[in-house]
């Protein structure tokens, strides 16, 4: 029978134990031979969370698993929830016993919150990554981002609002459906959008726009939905939208309206978690991250601008998207801080 | 056999111990969802107060006011409907046209609203004849019509089913009677028919508003703003974008004590009809309609098929747009079809379980009770167990997440709860469809069964079943088309495991495939009724 000495010391009757021992045993040797034939799991692997279009087989999930695991001879799992900010209150609830090496698919509304968890460790990524306002982060990495716009059907819009005044300010019997910033992404970038124009005047803004606006629906695909439909000539949505039109559907139907005061900017990013700290291949996901083997994949299934180098040109498309004078956005701590205000005022004026 | 006999029987009357079990499992599984958000609300639980300010006022009194609208203008219509169906057993067309009343319950709220849309929208196809009518642009139905348009689209067809239901319990000799005695349609109504519909009226009532007041999507998308909006909606926001569980729990208990108010004021109007023990000797069904009411029954059916057909058929319409050789090929529609039929056959066999268990255990209690007062038991078996409709089920996901997060792998954990949430949401359904048959037959039945001592298994086997698979395929049917619908439990647990055809539909959706989920959405409508076609089938072969 094989005995740990330090075992031997402390039991007074080893021979009680002796099953336990031989289950134990024999668990071991089974996990061993598991190991042997799965040999993909006893090499490494990495664990990334991340939001359910990230890893649907139309995302960048499939390309990115392939192309990082060709080189990595790890295992790359993905762990999907609903969205970005489920994948916060995720790994919130998990806390330091998450699994999650890797977080991707926050954007910067949510970075500040991340932070404050203190779940998230500093990185050594990222030097080669470009985003507009040279939005810079010790903790998170930007992989992709896109501006959002109103984009809107050209067949039943001739005259598209060429400023978010005019949008305000336009005839209210041309509609607008946007998404609701308590359950939207969009739908805060929007609120963040005119809150970054108007300033304390937002309230103001909204009350006109309000009779503009369709209706107000919980989430990005509801508002879309309406707007292929017919429902509305207009939607929230991003610069890029189009671009999926004139790729996958061959029609320049649909086009996003350049604003003068600029558009807000919405920025995904990545960041290793306090487990991650302890894996190296989280520091190596986070450098191929930023590498062409990662971004070649993000505008064509993200539908989002790369924010690092890609290897091909992106298609031709995306050469005829708005490309906005200005860049607005507020920083993490901004938003972190006024975001409950913010759309306090916003409810106080739509409810009315 | 009211007495202490009775008394001391039921004590050991083993279906009382299967409504203890079935009222014990929901228990645990809204009580675990509330100790896990519990825990957290006490570590942060200022929250709770913040919630209730002027808005929340606001929209619980909206929440209050659509919901009740709504379930009139679904409840009412449906009596006659129902009463319609129930006069013509032989309407061309009937049963398909009562499998068509189950599809609703299937689909996402989303594809119902474009349905729906697609009709009376901005864009609709009676935009035009609208704006001519009225007299320049159509404006849509966006607002409170929108939303009472939908819930009346959903509830209507559920309401008619549950009240025809309830008619089919009138024993077949009431009607040779009504037909011998020469009663007209209105007082076969005043006497026959409507005491039946009395008798069950407000638990489906009660239904219809649970469904009402919980409402997300529809409010949302056809409300046209925040000032329509629900407390589902500031529970969903609470737990989802600022995880504040105490203000969520706080949400939820205030969203329930509405409810249970209005509940106590239907059950007040309702009537307990003693029924009628005899057993039934007439075998054919003894109404005839006169030419007169024959129209208006017509007439009551064709409008309500044309209502809730006309979304289904623009639904049918933009899904044969989309390329569906291609959608039905891939990989991922097929597994996700597979993972929908089983995830919703598992759910709705224990939601006929647990209906089964409530009503029998309800039935032996109402029937031991000496005098006086129903007893919590009773009480909790009737009405009590229905309530979980209106907690959300994001509540019991991130409850049940908080709570097991440390100790269990919560992926495995994903199917498992999405089964048993669709089933706990389902069964509300399936006791209303299978209660008013039971009830009957325990009438006739329990004397008898109690003389020659059958209990147990073989009371279930020998006496219950041959009368209760017609309703049990019924709330089968129900169930698994609500289960067919995607209710949100996982959002936190991550939806890897449980990529179900609504689930699909939605992703599709969210990342500009509108074709394919419009596809999709075709899909899911057939597999619903091809799915309630079979449970109708099996409800039929085994009761010859």
């Amino acid at each position: 029978m094989l005995r740990t000495p330090g075992a031997s010391n402390s039991l007074s009757t080893p021979m009680k134990e002796a099953p336990m021992r031989t289950i134990l045993l024999s668990l071991t040797s089974a996990l061993a031979l598991a190991a042997a034939v799965f040999p993909a799991s006893a090499e490494g692997k990495l664990t990334v969370y991340t939001y359910e279009s990230f890893t649907s087989e139309w995302g960048p999930g499939p390309q990115v698993k392939k192309a990082f695991e060709a080189d990595c001879a790890c295992t790359v799992d993905f762990v999907s929830v609903a969205d970005g900010v489920a994948l916060l209150n995720r790994v919130k609830l998990e806390g330091a016993a998450t699994k999650a090496d890797i977080v991707l698919g926050l954007d910067t509304n949510l970075t500040a919150e991340a932070k404050a968890t203190g779940l998230f460790v500093p990185h050594a990524a990222g030097a080669d990554v470009k985003v507009p306002g040279d939005w810079k982060d010790d903790t998170f990495v930007p992989y992709d981002y896109g501006y959002f716009a109103v984009v809107y059907d050209t067949e039943k819009l001739k005259n598209p609002p060429k400023s978010l005044k005019e949008l305000v300010e336009g005839n209210p019997e041309e509609k607008i459906a946007i998404q609701d910033p308590r359950t939207s992404t969009p739908g805060l970038g929007l609120l963040l959008w005119v809150k970054s124009v108007y300033g304390d005047k937002a309230p103001e803004a909204w009350a006109k726009l309000k009779d503009r606006v369709l209706t107000v629906t919980p989430g990005w695909s509801e508002a879309y939905g309406l707007f292929t439909k017919g429902e509305a000539p207009m939607v929230l949505s991003y610069t890029t939208s189009p671009a999926y039109h004139m790729v996958a559907e061959n029609t320049e139907r649909y086009q996003a309206a350049s604003f003068e005061e600029g558009h807000y900017l919405q920025i995904e990013v990545a960041g290793i978690t306090t487990t991650g700290a302890k894996n190296p291949l989280a520091e190596k996901f986070m450098a191929f991250m930023t590498s062409p083997g990662f971004q070649d994949a993000v505008p064509e299934t993200n539908w989002m601008l790369p924010a690092g180098k890609t290897d091909k040109p992106l298609n031709p498309a995306f050469d005829k998207l708005v490309k906005p004078a200005k860049t607005l956005i507020f920083s993490a701590d901004e938003v972190a801080a006024n975001r409950k205000a913010w759309v306090d005022e916003w409810l106080g004026v739509m409810s009315k | 056999m009211r007495g202490s006999a009775a008394l001391a029987k039921s004590s050991t009357d083993p279906r009382i111990a299967a409504g203890v079990i079935a009222l014990a499992a929901i228990g645990i599984l809204i009580g675990g969802a509330f100790a896990g958000l519990g825990i957290e609300a006490v570590r942060n639980p200022q929250g709770a107060a913040a919630a209730f300010d002027s808005y929340l006022f606001r929209i619980a009194r909206f929440t209050l006011w659509q919901a009740l609208l709504s379930t009139l203008l679904s409840v009412v219509p449906a009596i006659f409907v129902a009463r319609s169906l129930s006069r013509h057993p032989a309407f061309p067309g009937r049963s398909l046209i009562l499998r068509l009343f189950a599809v609703p319950l299937a689909l996402p709220a989303i594809v119902a609203a474009l349905g729906i849309l697609s009709l009376y929208g901005r864009a609709g196809y009676f935009a035009e004849p609208l704006a001519a009518l009225t007299g320049g642009t159509w404006p849509g139905i966006y607002g409170l019509s929108g939303i009472l348009v939908a819930h009346v689209f959903f509830n209507l067809p559920l309401a008619t089913r549950l009240i025809l239901e309830a008619l089919q319990t009138v024993p077949t000799d009431q009607w040779r009677l009504a037909s011998q005695l020469g009663m007209g349609a209105r007082s076969s109504f005043r006497l026959i028919e409507w005491p039946a519909i009395q008798a069950a009226l407000p638990g489906i009532a009660g239904l219809v508003f649970m469904l009402c007041i919980t409402s997300f999507t529809i409010v949302l998308t056809l409300g046209g703003g925040p000032a329509a909006t629900t407390l589902e909606v500031a529970i969903y926001q609470a737990l989802r974008f600022d995880f504040d569980p105490a203000r969520a729990v706080a949400l939820t208990l205030l969203q329930i004590a509405l409810t249970a108010i209005v509940v106590l004021v239907l059950m007040r109007l309702g009537a307990n009809t003693t029924g009628d023990a005899n057993l039934p000797v007439a075998q054919r069904s003894y109404i005839r309609a006169k030419a007169g009411e024959r129209t208006l029954n017509v007439a009551a059916i064709l409008i309500a098929l044309a209502f809730v057909g006309g979304p289904m058929l623009a639904t049918v319409a933009s899904g044969l747009e989309a390329d569906l050789g291609r959608l039905a090929g891939e990989a991922s529609v097929q597994r996700a079809t597979l993972t929908s039929i089983v995830l919703a056959t598992l759910s709705a066999t224990l939601a006929a379980m647990l209906a089964l268990s409530l009503v029998m255990a309800r039935r032996a209690l109402a029937g031991s009770r000496v005098a006086g007062d129903k007893t919590l038991l009773e009480r909790f078996t009737d009405t009590g167990a229905g309530f979980v409709l209106v907690v959300p089920p994001i509540v019991i996901g991130a409850g049940w997440f908080v709570l097991v997060r440390q100790s269990v792998d919560v992926f495995a954990l994903a199917p498992i709860m999405v089964v048993t949430v669709n089933a706990v949401m389902a069964m509300p359904f399936a006791v209303r469809a299978v209660r008013p048959a039971y009830d009957t037959a325990s009438e006739r039945h329990e004397r008898l069964c109690a003389q020659l001592g059958i209990s147990g298994w073989n009371r279930l086997r020998l006496i219950d079943w041959p009368v209760l698979k017609r309703p049990l395929a019924t709330a089968f049917a129900f169930a698994m088309a609500l289960s067919l619908g995607d209710l949100g439990v996982i959002a936190l647990f991550g939806s890897d495991a449980v990529q179900t055809l609504p689930y699909l539909l939605l992703a599709r959706m969210g990342s500009y495939r509108t074709d394919d989920a419009a596809g999709l959405a075709l899909m899911l409508g057939l597999l619903c009724l091809a799915l309630t076609m079979l449970a109708d089938r099996l409800g039929r072969e085994t009761s010859k």
